[in-house]
């Protein structure tokens, strides 16, 4: 933290109150879907979270709260990875991870994550074409943990 | 350290909320190192008077809330969305989950939106939210706070941060608050009275100026 930067605090409960927008998300009608769930390290869904993406190219931001069921689903531009933010309760500092979409070798962000856990950043095409994204906070085993990034 | 941490024992649900792998280096990368502008965002009605909108008043101290949004090197951040949300008078929140016996404000919805202008400066107008129990211990009060989320200008220097008053008593006893471990960093959390932009006849004044941190890439100018 540098010397006079405003310290992160936890969205809370109600987060709804303040930030999910009707369309937050859909950046793109025409776009692809991706969804899927919010984990915590009992395995059970999270229903106080909320997800943003973003991607520059084309710039796109979409922004899910959870369900009831911990579902989120945002529909973006196709790009081949889009960067991620979750926040919740209990997350006094929103977590910081990337969803692949297509096998990306030589990638100069996967070159930095262990090879045993690059699988938690690869989505899973649906048989509708959608794809498959579950943000696991804690894992058994451990490596299945989605990987966060230290920014 | 990075603060505030991510595991957190005193505040009870980060046990199963906080990565138990460590984080990973992220290279620089445009895509983190940009974010959607204005332009990019869908948030719907901007509106910035949290006591308008509805039949009447809300109940409680009217007060107004404006400061700066600045980068890290003490740069106005402009055209930025800026948004909070926060309990009514009595610390309830119009939310399905929250229990807490306290009256519902037919008046008070607690939610408001605004964009920084070409200064980075914003301002609300509002209700002085209310302390209220959270369960997370044995007479564990919140302290008044106004949540407040950032956009910036990237991905990086996203930031949502809870936004307190001055000399309230309950800071020695709340982990959220105490999460940040260094004093200095938790005080850049707390708004400071202003007698000078009070309104006589009308509402107090606090001021938050918030600094966000983070890289972010300065966007290609273009020439004409």
């Amino acid at each position: 933290m540098s010397s006079d930067e405003t310290p992160s605090q936890t969205v809370g409960p109600y987060l709804a109150i303040g930030l999910p927008w009707s369309d937050g998300p859909v950046a793109d009608r025409g776009g692809v879907r991706i969804w899927g769930y919010v984990l915590d390290g009992a395995g059970d869904p999270i229903a106080d979270a909320l997800v943003e993406t973003w991607h520059h190219d084309p710039p796109a931001f979409a922004r899910s709260a959870t369900d009831d069921d911990g579902r989120w689903e945002v529909t973006v531009p196709r790009a081949p990875y889009v960067a991620v933010h979750v926040f919740g309760r209990g997350i006094l500092r929103h977590l910081t991870t990337r969803i692949y979409l297509e096998a990306a070798d030589g990638d100069p962000v996967l070159a930095h994550v262990p090879a045993d856990r690059r699988d938690t950043l690869m989505a899973q095409v649906g048989k509708d074409g959608g794809y498959r994204f579950d943000i696991r906070i804690q894992a058994q085993p451990p490596e299945r943990e989605t990987v966060f990034f230290d920014v | 350290m990075r603060e505030p941490a991510l595991d957190y024992p005193d505040y009870k649900s980060t046990a199963l909320r906080h990565p138990k792998q460590p984080l990973v280096y992220l290279p620089e990368q445009v895509t983190e190192l940009t974010g959607p502008q204005l332009g990019d965002l869908r948030p719907g009605e901007i509106h910035n008077d949290l006591t308008k909108g509805h039949a009447g008043e809300p109940v409680g101290e009217r007060i107004i809330v404006s400061g700066r949004l600045l980068d890290a090197d003490g740069r106005p951040i402009r055209d930025s969305l800026i948004e909070i949300w926060q309990a009514n008078a009595a610390g309830r929140y119009r939310h399905r989950w929250d229990r807490w016996p306290a009256p519902l404000d037919p008046n008070f919805t607690g939610g408001g939106r605004t964009v920084t202008d070409s200064e980075g400066r914003y301002e609300f107008v509002t209700i002085k939210p209310g302390p209220y129990p959270w369960g997370n211990h044995h007479n564990a009060w919140r302290p008044a706070h106004i949540h407040f989320s950032l956009l910036g200008r990237s991905f990086e220097q996203r930031l949502v941060t809870q936004m307190y008053f001055p000399g309230d008593p309950l800071f020695p006893y709340d982990p959220i608050f105490n999460s940040v471990r260094d004093e200095l960093a938790r005080e850049r959390m707390i708004s400071r009275f202003s007698i000078e932009e009070s309104q006589d006849n009308w509402a107090l004044a606090y001021k938050f100026d918030i600094v966000l941190g983070g890289r972010y890439q300065t966007p290609i100018e273009e020439s004409h």
